[in-house]
């Protein structure tokens, strides 16, 4: 089912997924050029490295679904169609921005395009998206909830009280962990009870699932089956999403926790190029099948022309 | 949903009899008939005693089915923080916390999220959320069921704080917070519940920031909250019979508050008393001095006293508990203290 939803993606869907992910990590990089030079107060967190996931989560929504986001909210909310000049605009502290200048990076929110917002508080979004799933429901719609939180939140309470209840009254929302390795300096493997946080999940009587957080498709496919799930009524699943950022926490990491081999490593696995050359070779072998088609499909020569072409 | 009609238009006035109780259970039946984005949450609000501890949501499941009316496992966090997001997404919740203490649970949600939202988002979201709870002393509950809380939300910004004393507040003011499109904490006394009083039948909301005159007088101005109301009506009548005429004024909803209707007072009395059963120390009578001798310094004939619960946890032995609180008698000695 997954994969058919999964080819079900037009060209302009897939090519719209490439355009958000460069759109993602051009807007961080860009804010961390405006932070650096010192027009963006506060802090900035950059989502450069996991541009797969917000895209190919958000891929798997409908318009009218909505999502909760984290500190490192930028990407969700491009991956959702937020506008990003009333994003930047936002982060410049501007009148013209999402939040009028009075929320900044960490609070951007569109509520009319289902954005509820990102949460400066680590897990803040958690009991959100809950209850927007439990609002869908009390109307009568088959609305799903995304909610994005980073691998610090899988140990703060309001996860467990939330997936409990999520889990009993059958909400339609998707908890999608991003792991990427770090809280600041707090190592997932060292600060979680286990290396494989999906198989939480299973103690609120769920699905709990990881995937490549560095494969976009990979990311559609495993959500687009948590959303069917939820949308059909049938409740609440865990996806953890395997990823990397590249930058620091915000501006101003001192980083001393990670090596740069580390980080290099995890570049080799980057979720753009590696779309992007996904992209292209299945261009290149829809072009081979093409001619593969072409010549079964073609006809023998005729035992005539055998004596043809010999001389002009 | 097609949105409903929120007018209120006052019912022909017919006044009942009604427990404190009675009569949130009243308000909130009406709101969840006139609105079906109305829906109630809370520890054993459904099934237990027929509809709560206190009964305030009894007999609701019955008429408005388990969707609507939802008991919850007790996980306070998630109750206030889901109620925030339903709310954010088009539903009006009403979310009650047993206790008021147990908010101590649920303060990341209310305080970070509901209260901030709107301003967070520049103004683009609303946070239509009532989080109901009871708080007060004098039955025996100890330290941790029976503080009177309601300075924590007072502090924060973006939060509306309702304090009803009577069963006519209680009904009108919970109509008007849930129709509120901020949210709202709506703070109970336990001890008031069976307390009873007229009610007007039929859609009457009381505007929240409007503060009522329980008794009006001339000598000195008692403002106090929930117990302390009564208590200072009391006391009036300990006082009268030595001829001091004390007023008593009720603000009804601490944010917003109607300071207009108390530096009027004064302006009269030219003396004042405040009342909570709450802490002193940082207590909200502190800052209803602050904001009336700011307002009024020029009225006041004597300095404003304070009749508070004392900066202790609240005992469980009845002696030490009554001596916690402020009594008839503490009111009388603070009067007789702002008169001299």
């Amino acid at each position: 089912m997954a994969r058919k939803l999964a080819v079900a993606l037009s060209p302009d869907q897939l090519q719209s997924m490439l355009r958000t992910m460069h759109m993602i990590r051009q807007f961080d990089l860009r804010a961390l050029d405006l932070y650096r030079e010192g027009a963006m107060r506060g802090s900035t967190h950059p989502y450069i490295g996991m541009e797969a996931v917000a895209v190919g989560a958000c891929a798997a929504l409908r318009p009218a679904d909505r999502i909760t986001s984290t500190h490192r909210g930028h990407g969700h909310c491009l991956a959702k169609g937020g506008d990003p000049r009333l994003m930047m605009a936002e982060l410049l502290g501007k009148a013209t921005g999402y939040c009028k200048g009075k929320g900044g990076s960490m609070h951007i929110a569109d509520v009319e395009a289902g954005i509820l917002g990102a949460n400066g508080i680590v897990g803040g979004g958690i009991g959100l998206a809950t209850g927007a799933a439990l609002a869908a429901q009390l109307a009568g719609r088959d609305d799903v909830t995304l909610c994005f939180f980073g691998d610090g939140a899988l140990n703060q309470g309001i996860l467990h009280e939330s997936a409990n209840l999520a889990a009993i009254w059958k909400l339609p929302v998707v908890y999608i962990c991003e792991n990427n390795q770090y809280a600041m300096s707090a190592r997932a493997d060292k600060f979680t009870s286990v290396p494989d946080p999906e198989v939480r999940a299973k103690a609120y009587g769920f699905p709990g699932v990881s995937c490549d957080g560095m494969d976009v498709m990979a990311v559609y496919r495993t959500v687009a089956d948590a959303v069917a799930r939820a949308r059909a009524g049938e409740g609440p699943s865990l996806v953890v999403c395997v990823t990397y950022r590249y930058f620091g926490h915000h501006v101003g990491d001192p980083l001393n926790y990670r090596d740069k081999a580390e980080v290099d490593a995890w570049k080799t696995k980057d979720p753009i190029d590696r779309f992007q050359a996904d992209r292209l070779a299945a261009a290149v072998t829809q072009e081979i099948d093409a001619a593969v088609a072409f010549a079964k499909a073609s006809p023998e020569p005729e035992v005539e022309a055998l004596m043809e072409d010999v001389y002009a | 949903m097609s949105r409903p009609v929120i007018e209120t238009t006052p019912a022909p006035a017919a006044t009942r009899v009604l427990t404190y109780a009675e009569a949130l259970n009243e308000a909130l039946r009406e709101e969840m008939r006139r609105d079906p984005r109305v829906f109630v949450m809370g520890e054993d609000v459904a099934v237990w005693g027929g509809g709560g501890v206190f009964g305030v949501t009894r007999g609701l499941v019955e008429e408005f089915g388990p969707q609507r009316v939802r008991d919850t496992p007790i996980s306070e966090e998630a109750i206030a923080a889901l109620a925030v997001g339903a709310a954010v997404a088009g539903a009006r919740p009403v979310a009650e916390f047993m206790y008021a203490d147990f908010m101590g649970l649920a303060m990341e949600p209310i305080v970070n999220q509901a209260a901030k939202i709107r301003y967070m988002f520049g103004g683009k979201a609303s946070v239509p959320v009532v989080f109901r709870a009871q708080e007060g002393a004098g039955r025996g509950n100890a330290a941790q069921h029976s503080q009177s809380l309601e300075a924590w939300f007072c502090h924060i910004p973006g939060l509306k704080v309702a304090v009803p004393s009577t069963p006519a507040d209680a009904k009108g003011l919970l109509v008007s917070a849930i129709r509120d499109e901020n949210p709202v904490v709506f703070l109970e006394h336990k001890i008031l519940y069976n307390t009873k009083g007229p009610v007007p039948a039929g859609d009457v909301a009381i505007p929240m920031g409007v503060a009522d005159c329980k008794r009006a007088g001339r000598d000195a101005t008692f403002v106090g909250v929930h117990t302390m109301v009564h208590k200072a009506l009391a006391a009036a009548e300990i006082l009268a019979a030595e001829g001091i005429d004390l007023e008593v004024i009720d603000p009804r909803t601490l944010v917003p508050f109607d300071l207009d209707t108390i530096v009027a007072s004064v302006r009269k009395t030219g003396r004042l008393v405040v009342g909570h059963e709450a802490y002193e120390r940082c207590g909200i009578g502190a800052e209803i001095i602050a904001q009336v001798i700011t307002a009024a310094f020029d009225a006041l004939d004597a300095p404003p006293v304070r009749v508070c619960g004392e900066n202790v946890p609240i005992p469980y032995n009845a002696r030490l508990e009554a001596a916690a609180l402020p009594q008839v008698e503490d009111i009388v000695a603070a009067v007789h203290q702002v008169v001299a």
